[in-house]
């Protein structure tokens, strides 16, 4: 059923008219406009649609949109401020954590979570937080050591 | 500025302009071939800026960084000034498609010839303008000045005015690798930026305006034909459209959620598939029904090298089907417009589809356009892009742009898989521990890489079938087709683990065996540079260390790896702690690049030797998601460490295959070394190690 649902995205306050029980990752991309969040497998087990939702690592494409009204939603476009690219994007630059790029928004953003959570994760930790989150280049290692040296530099703007 | 205009103000003979590019649709060759003409791959701007147009697609593996890096290379620019554009059918020259670590073997020294060939005539451009001869000259990011006078200079952008040069010399040389101050070097990836902060466009992010999404109906088992169907109650949603054409039934809506609800809707009812094969019954079926074999080699004599054989060892080598399985499923947007059809594609190959769209919609090849934003993985499963045949179908007939993505069931359903196959292979030790003879019979995966690395005086190699195609109807019950380094991982499976069991039948160390048997020295280098890097010492097999050592020679591309493993008896489970690979593909354009692709190997390799096999039951994808298809994690990934072989001496070869294809071999064989089992069948699951450990 067609509702107004208010939430906060990407710093801005933001009304859409739609059936709340459609799921957060269409809304963002189709009605939206913001296409930077992914949809790799629809059911929530790859993580490319991760966005952000009051800090927590959340998966989009089973979030119904009734679920993020008056929250806070960040997606991959909100994350670059006024200083530049996030330090995580930062980190990711740099190590070339990326390959095809499809996966990168959604492990960027779980570990800007993660870092959020635990500033000095160990590999252990890095790998449970990012499990849920699929590559199928083999950036793994990389997205590692981004990660590592993001914790380093304080990761968790 | 105009043709005369331009002579006058060069003075240049034979060097002119003929119109302006930008904007302009090029009508290159429709023949397959890649060019001579240099400009149909570069055009300078005013601002000196190089626009490099090539047809391959970026799709993860770094093509896009290293062929710029040539084409700055070449033309004495710098890499920043050079601004890549692919995979499109209107404005880049034709290629074959993106596949077989191709892009810098094959294309780098066609883009590398134009770009020679550029140069060379910017410097008589400049000698003119400048009034110099060309020997005076030096270049120096893409501003040409005189030596010992370097305020008389002029920019490449000057010179061309973004406009085309119509002047060509013949022999002109590459530059030698010695003088290189690019190439070899690590840059910052052309695709970083884009990529980390959610710009980069895949074609799902294209939408032209009024752009429906469509979700088609697909059949629940290969096979199954359709009896009736019963759209009423998708109909009574608002906004929905149905289109229905001979085997076509879409369903279309604003919004992509919108068209898969109103596709649930859709009663179908089928006649089930009449295939009765599963993912078990499945290598039988193959031994019976494929084509006969083809000898690959026939060295020596088999029967005489029996005779030497004082000890024999045969096996049969299984792997299951594997998914491609890219993070970015199949995707297509089509527009139609003005008698002109526009396709987006996620395809590896913008050419070949483009001629596949002009056959399947009886249009002319300049009334087609394929265009290739960034693709999210391709691994050889996106060679076609089948929903782009859907969308261009469906936009003629809806008269709006439709896109049609590809869920992930679908992905897992129509996706064309590694064929499952069957490797025999037999062989035997003569009294000095050498292999008197070797048989191998690849059965329904093919040829590539089923000739042995070693110096084998008695062998016969065969294949039967393969991905390629020849094979006959029903051989196997979905489409199956390339998937990164197509039969190269089979065979090599079987091969390597072969000539591990051959080693512990003699007691000899793995790598000495294999040594013994080796007689290009570039094979021979990269065994022992892994060696060395691994800190390798010599022992029998099964040592109980869990070390495992595998080489392969993928395209001239020589690979030898190392590994790590430790297997949890009680559980099954095998935890790869570290690979080392050593890697000699020539001239390394890319150093980081070529790692980052080795690294990509290692890890998805793990997958199809420890988790991935598509499991099926009379037609059925029984995988339709990553919950029960488990490809690579995190908590899996080893430690991974890549040494590249300086080879100046060879031309830069492929980097985004060679890895791959030793590492099921490399994780039986170090599963082997550490509990003294052999696992015969990839995927190596818990199931399958628990299984042996009983025996």
């Amino acid at each position: 059923m067609a509702m107004t649902i208010s939430f906060t995205l990407n710093g801005r306050p933001v009304s859409v008219e739609a059936d709340g029980s459609r799921m957060l990752a269409y809304v963002l991309r189709s009605d939206l406009g913001l296409t930077g969040t992914k949809i790799g497998c629809g059911e929530g087990l790859c993580g490319a649609c991760t966005v952000l939702v009051d800090g927590e690592a959340t998966r989009s494409c089973t979030t119904p949109l009734s679920a993020v009204a008056g929250r806070l939603v960040t997606t991959i476009e909100g994350l670059e401020g006024l200083a530049g690219l996030h330090p995580v994007q930062e980190a990711f630059l740099a190590h070339g954590a990326y390959q095809c790029g499809f996966c990168t928004p959604g492990m960027i953003l779980s570990t800007v979570a993660l870092l959020q959570k635990t500033p000095k994760p160990d590999r252990q930790r890095v790998a449970e937080a990012l499990d849920g989150n699929l590559c199928r280049c083999g950036a793994h290692v990389r997205i590692l050591a981004a990660v590592e040296a993001a914790a380093a530099k304080g990761g968790a703007r | 500025m105009n043709r005369r205009d331009f002579l006058k103000a060069t003075g240049a003979f034979g060097l002119f302009v003929t119109f302006p590019l930008s904007g302009a649709v090029q009508e290159h060759a429709e023949r397959p071939g890649y060019p001579k003409d240099f400009n149909a791959y570069f055009r300078i701007g005013p601002d000196g800026r190089v626009g490099c147009f090539v047809g391959k697609v970026e799709m993860g593996q770094g093509a896009m960084t290293a062929l710029a890096m040539l084409a700055a290379e070449e033309l004495d620019v710098p890499l920043e000034r050079v601004d890549m554009l692919m995979g499109d059918t209107d404005l880049c020259p034709w290629d074959q498609g993106t596949w077989g670590s191709l892009s810098v073997w094959q294309f780098g020294p066609v883009l590398r010839g134009a770009a020679a060939e550029a140069r060379a005539v910017l410097l008589q451009l400049a000698a003119e303008r400048l009034g110099v001869p060309v020997e005076r000259l030096q270049v120096q990011a893409g501003i040409v000045s005189v030596s010992g006078a370097p305020a008389r200079r002029v920019g490449y952008g000057e010179l061309v005015q973004g406009k085309r040069i119509e002047k060509h010399l013949a022999d002109v040389k590459v530059k030698p690798v010695a003088q290189f101050t690019q190439v070899g070097k690590d840059a910052p990836r052309k695709d970083g930026r884009a990529k980390v902060t959610g710009t980069a466009k895949f074609a799902a992010d294209i939408l032209p305006p009024g752009t429906l999404q469509a979700c088609l109906l697909r059949p629940p088992a290969h096979g199954a034909r359709l009896l009736s169907v019963d759209t009423s109650e998708a109909e009574k949603l608002p906004g929905v459209r149905i289109i229905r054409e001979g085997d076509l039934l879409a369903v279309l809506h604003v919004r992509p959620d919108g068209a898969r609800e109103a596709l649930g809707r859709v009663k179908a009812k089928y006649q089930p598939s009449p295939s009765t094969l599963d993912d078990q019954t499945i290598f039988e079926h193959l031994l019976k029904a494929a084509p006969p074999a083809r000898e690959l080699v026939a060295r020596g004599s088999l029967l005489a090298g029996e005779a030497l054989a004082v000890q024999r060892l045969d096996a049969t080598y299984l792997n299951g089907y594997v998914a491609h399985a890219p993070m970015e499923p199949h995707t297509a947007v089509a527009q139609w417009d003005k008698g002109r059809m526009t396709v987006w594609a996620s395809t590896q190959a913008p050419f070949l589809l483009k001629g596949q769209l002009v056959q399947a919609l009886g249009l002319k090849p300049r009334e087609v356009r394929v265009i290739t934003p960034y693709l999210g993985g391709g691994f050889g499963g996106k060679g076609g892009c089948p929903p782009a045949l859907e969308a261009a179908r469906l936009a003629r007939l809806a008269g709006v742009p439709v896109q049609v993505t590809w869920s992930r069931r679908e992905e897992f359903f129509l996706d064309s898989f590694r064929p499952a196959a069957v490797v025999k292979v037999r062989a035997g030790l003569d009294k000095g521990g050498r292999i008197a003879f070797w048989e191998h019979h690849v059965v329904a995966a093919g040829d590539q890489e089923a000739q042995s690395v070693y110096d084998l005086p008695h062998q016969r190699i065969q294949s039967s079938g393969g991905w390629m195609g020849g094979n006959p109807p029903g051989l196997h019950p979905f489409a199956i087709g390339a998937w990164r380094a197509p039969a190269a991982n089979t065979n090599v499976h079987a091969s390597e683990s072969h000539m591990d069991a051959l080693a512990a039948l003699a007691k000899v160390d793995p790598l000495e065996f294999r040594l013994k048997h080796l007689k290009n020295p570039r094979m021979v280098g990269v065994l022992k540079a892994a060696a060395k890097a691994f800190g390798w010492t010599p022992k029998a097999g099964p040592s109980g260390r869990g070390f495992g050592v595998a080489c392969a020679d993928h395209r001239d591309t020589l690979v030898a790896a190392m590994a790590e493993v430790a297997v949890d008896k009680k559980t099954g489970e095998v935890q790869v702690k570290r690979v080392v690979v050593a890697q000699d593909m020539g001239v390394v354009v890319h150093p980081d690049g070529a790692r980052q692709q080795v690294e990509g190997c290692v890890t998805m390799g793990l997958g199809y030797a420890l988790t991935e096999e598509v499991r099926f039951k009379n037609g059925q994808v029984l995988d339709e998601n990553f919950d029960t298809y488990r490809i690579p994690r995190f908590a899996q990934v080893p430690l991974i460490q890549t040494i590249l072989i300086d080879n100046p001496g060879l031309p830069a070869q492929g980097g985004g295959e060679p890895a791959i294809v030793v590492m099921g071999a490399l994780i039986a064989n170090a599963i082997h070394d550490a509990v003294g089992i052999r696992l015969l069948q990839l995927p190596m699951t818990p199931e399958r190690v628990k299984q042996a450990l009983k025996v």
